[in-house]
């Protein structure tokens, strides 16, 4: 049997590779649904996951696979399920369930070119928002866009440890390319990777709250069978989990939930800066448009256009503070994403005014050539 | 069994009800109406939970969204409130990470059956282990009375003012048609039956599932001229206890008789000894 961490040289594709990092993080459930282009996560789950210890299942829709990974974690069992824009969709109400009850979860979107059915085997990033929002209510959410297999590897781990250090879901938007791309991937040994676990409760089981919230706003959790009696709920609800239907415990349950994320935002985020230091333009990017961005900023350099690029690893939430800081000495930003125009408008309103914003997308379908962003950057 | 912890509670402590160890006491009074059917049905869960001897530390109770769903919040266990139809999917999760849970599903008709439909018939398919208990009020109590997919043909609801065109699931049929291995249907008036079903129910192996008729009479009784008490008439005048019983036969209509009844049991593999059997390396090795 195949141990849970493949230490090694691979050659494979985003999408297994996705699975690798989540086997490797510790993942020990996986409640699926087939849809392109993320199926071969659930292929690779379901033919590992057992070897592991652990359990997949193929559930009846979206809707019932969500429910089932949220229900997992309550069991105290670190879960995940992986889907596309349609599935997406499905999922976001049960989505919005694991933020109330603080459910750690990690959820795969290999997106897909939408709306509606769309162009299910060619790739795109315009579920951007709906990851940002697409539940109802006022939330946070973290979101990690791996670049490549490799970054897909370990952006998994990150997910899930941010999704118990923070007991919160997460959200690995990657796409179709870098889902459907084989690549040289690397996995360490077993003891170089650092896993997190959830907080724990300590002291006795009676006088347990299940949202309490701990020094970092995050309450420990217990799970079931651990005899805590703990009741959870989508309503809102105080920290012993009880629902109270009143304005003020509305107002303390979300603006704690918002905070947790937005005062760890600098534990949470990770973004790389390329070729930033003596920039005038400043390419904006994500997931495998990123790849096609730092081409096409060293071909500009090779013109003699001063391009850097800020890749961004965690897009939500959203590193607002360090596009500002940009704003002030770039002449520009340039967004690469294969969407019209979503983390590009929110540059544009982090940026403030400093500095012009222009969008290199389209609707989705296929790659942005390094081509079309040299024409931008020369054009600035 | 439950005459014995009802005596042995009310020797300890006047004030204290039987079922207190097993309900969140802080939060009563409950939200349900006067004459509502639920509070019946919740305290013969209970009761059976207690008759069944199930180790309550590793029992959990999941709910959807509904008057009937609010079951999960009072129960002292770990009890889940989740969102509307998603209660049997939850729970499977929930029983699959932890397999040493015994995993009770409580919620309504319109939870289970019209939203959640497909999760409870794919749930009997794989003979998941879990109890399901349905609260059949015939009618959405919590949001005003609509029509449901358990609504008698020509019942009116706020949503079929002149009459429901449309007929009802039976669902102890649709249970057995779906590959449930216990089904049986009872009413809030037949409290001893109730509770020995539903304790047999939960000690079963596989998914059961028992329907509970039981009364809303702000919503449904009062749009279809029934009084509280005349509901309870009904359960008791037209019901016809056949255990056993054809399930092509199991009429629930006021005028072919309502046929409660332990109706079907059946010993296969469980899901989760299915899953074991199947895909866990271990039992793999031993078979080969
Ligand atoms: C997704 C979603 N749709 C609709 C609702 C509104 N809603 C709440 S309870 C309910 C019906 C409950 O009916 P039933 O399950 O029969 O329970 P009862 O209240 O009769 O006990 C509906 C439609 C909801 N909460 N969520
Ligand atoms: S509305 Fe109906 S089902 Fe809901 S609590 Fe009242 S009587 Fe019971």
């Amino acid at each position: 049997m195949k141990p849970a961490v493949l230490t090694g040289e691979h050659y494979m594709t985003g999408d297994e590779a996705i699975a690798e990092g989540a086997l490797a993080a510790g993942c020990l459930f996986f409640g699926a649904y087939p849809i392109t282009p993320a199926t071969e996560i659930a292929e690779r789950m379901s033919q590992r996951l057992f070897g592991v210890g652990g359990t997949f299942i193929q559930m009846e829709d979206e809707i019932a696979a969500m429910a089932a990974v949220v229900g997992a974690s309550c069991a105290g069992v670190k879960s995940m399920t992986a889907t596309s824009g349609p599935g997406f969709s499905l999922m976001m109400e049960n989505l919005g369930l694991a933020i109330v009850m603080e459910t750690p979860c990690v959820v795969a979107n290999v997106q897909r070119a939408g709306p509606s059915t769309g162009l299910p085997t060619q790739g795109a990033q315009a579920d951007m928002m709906q990851a940002r929002w697409g539940s109802h209510g006022h939330y946070e959410i973290i979101a990690l866009a791996p670049e490549s297999a490799q970054e897909a590897f370990y952006e998994t781990i990150r997910a899930f440890n941010l999704a118990e250090k923070y007991r919160t879901p997460v959200l690995i938007m990657t796409d179709e390319l870098v889902g459907h791309m084989s690549e040289r991937v690397v996995i360490p040994k077993k003891s170089a990777i650092t896993l997190e676990d959830r907080p724990r409760p300590k002291g006795r089981k009676d006088r347990y709250l299940p949202f309490e919230p701990g020094p970092n706003g995050v309450p420990p959790m217990a799970a079931a069978g651990e005899g805590c009696a703990v009741h959870m709920t989508g309503l809102t609800h105080d920290a012993k989990g009880y629902p109270v239907m009143t304005v003020e415990c509305q107002e303390q349950m979300v603006t704690r939930l918002v905070n947790k994320i937005l005062d760890n935002r600098h534990d949470i985020f990770s973004f790389k800066e390329y070729r930033l230091e003596d920039a005038d333009v400043a390419v904006v990017s994500y997931g495998i448009s990123a790849r096609t961005a730092r081409a096409a900023v060293d071909e500009a350099r090779q013109e003699g256009i001063k391009a850097g690029m800020l890749k961004l690893d965690t897009v939500w939430p959203f590193c607002e503070e360090k596009i500002f800081e940009l704003a002030q000495r770039v002449k520009a930003f340039v967004t690469v994403e294969i969407n019209l125009g979503q983390i590009h408008l929110e540059v544009m309103r982090a940026a403030r005014g400093k500095a012009p914003c222009v969008l290199v997308g389209h609707a989705g379908g296929a790659l942005i050539s390094p081509e079309q962003v040299k024409a931008a950057l020369r054009s600035i | 069994m439950t005459t014995k912890s009802n005596a042995q509670a009310i020797g300890e402590k006047q004030a204290q009800h039987p079922l207190d160890d097993l309900l969140r006491t802080d939060r009563i009074p409950h939200i349900w109406c006067p004459g509502c059917g639920i509070g019946t049905a919740f305290a013969a869960t209970l009761t059976a939970i207690k008759d069944s001897g199930l180790d309550l530390g590793h029992t959990a109770m999941v709910s959807g969204i509904g008057c009937s769903g609010r079951g999960a919040g009072y129960a002292k266990l770990d009890s889940y409130h989740t969102t509307h139809g998603r209660a049997i999917p939850f729970a499977t999760g929930l029983k699959l990470a932890n397999p040493k849970l015994n995993v009770v599903v409580f919620s309504g008709d319109g939870d289970l059956f019209a939203i959640g439909g497909n999760h409870f018939i794919h749930a009997a398919r794989r003979n998941m282990d879990l109890t399901v208990i349905c609260v059949n009020n015939l009618n959405y109590g919590m949001t005003g009375g609509q029509v449901a997919a358990t609504t008698p043909h020509l019942a009116k609801t706020t949503t079929t003012p002149v009459g429901n065109p449309e007929s009802p699931f039976n669902l102890p049929l649709l249970a057995y048609a779906s590959g449930a291995t216990f089904i049986a249907r009872w009413t809030i008036m037949h409290g001893r039956d109730m509770v020995e079903s539903l304790t047999e129910a939960l000690l079963h192996r596989g998914f059961s599932f028992v329907e509970i008729l039981s009364p809303c009479p702000i919503n449904y009784g009062r749009r279809n001229k029934e009084k509280p008490l005349e509901t309870l008439k009904l359960y008791e005048e037209k019901s016809i206890i056949k255990n056993n019983a054809n399930p092509l036969e199991i009429t629930l209509d006021a005028e072919k008789g309502i046929v409660l009844g332990n109706f079907y049991k059946e010993s296969r593999p469980s899901c989760i000894e299915s899953y074991d059997r199947t895909c866990r390396p271990d039992f793999l090795e031993q078979s080969s």
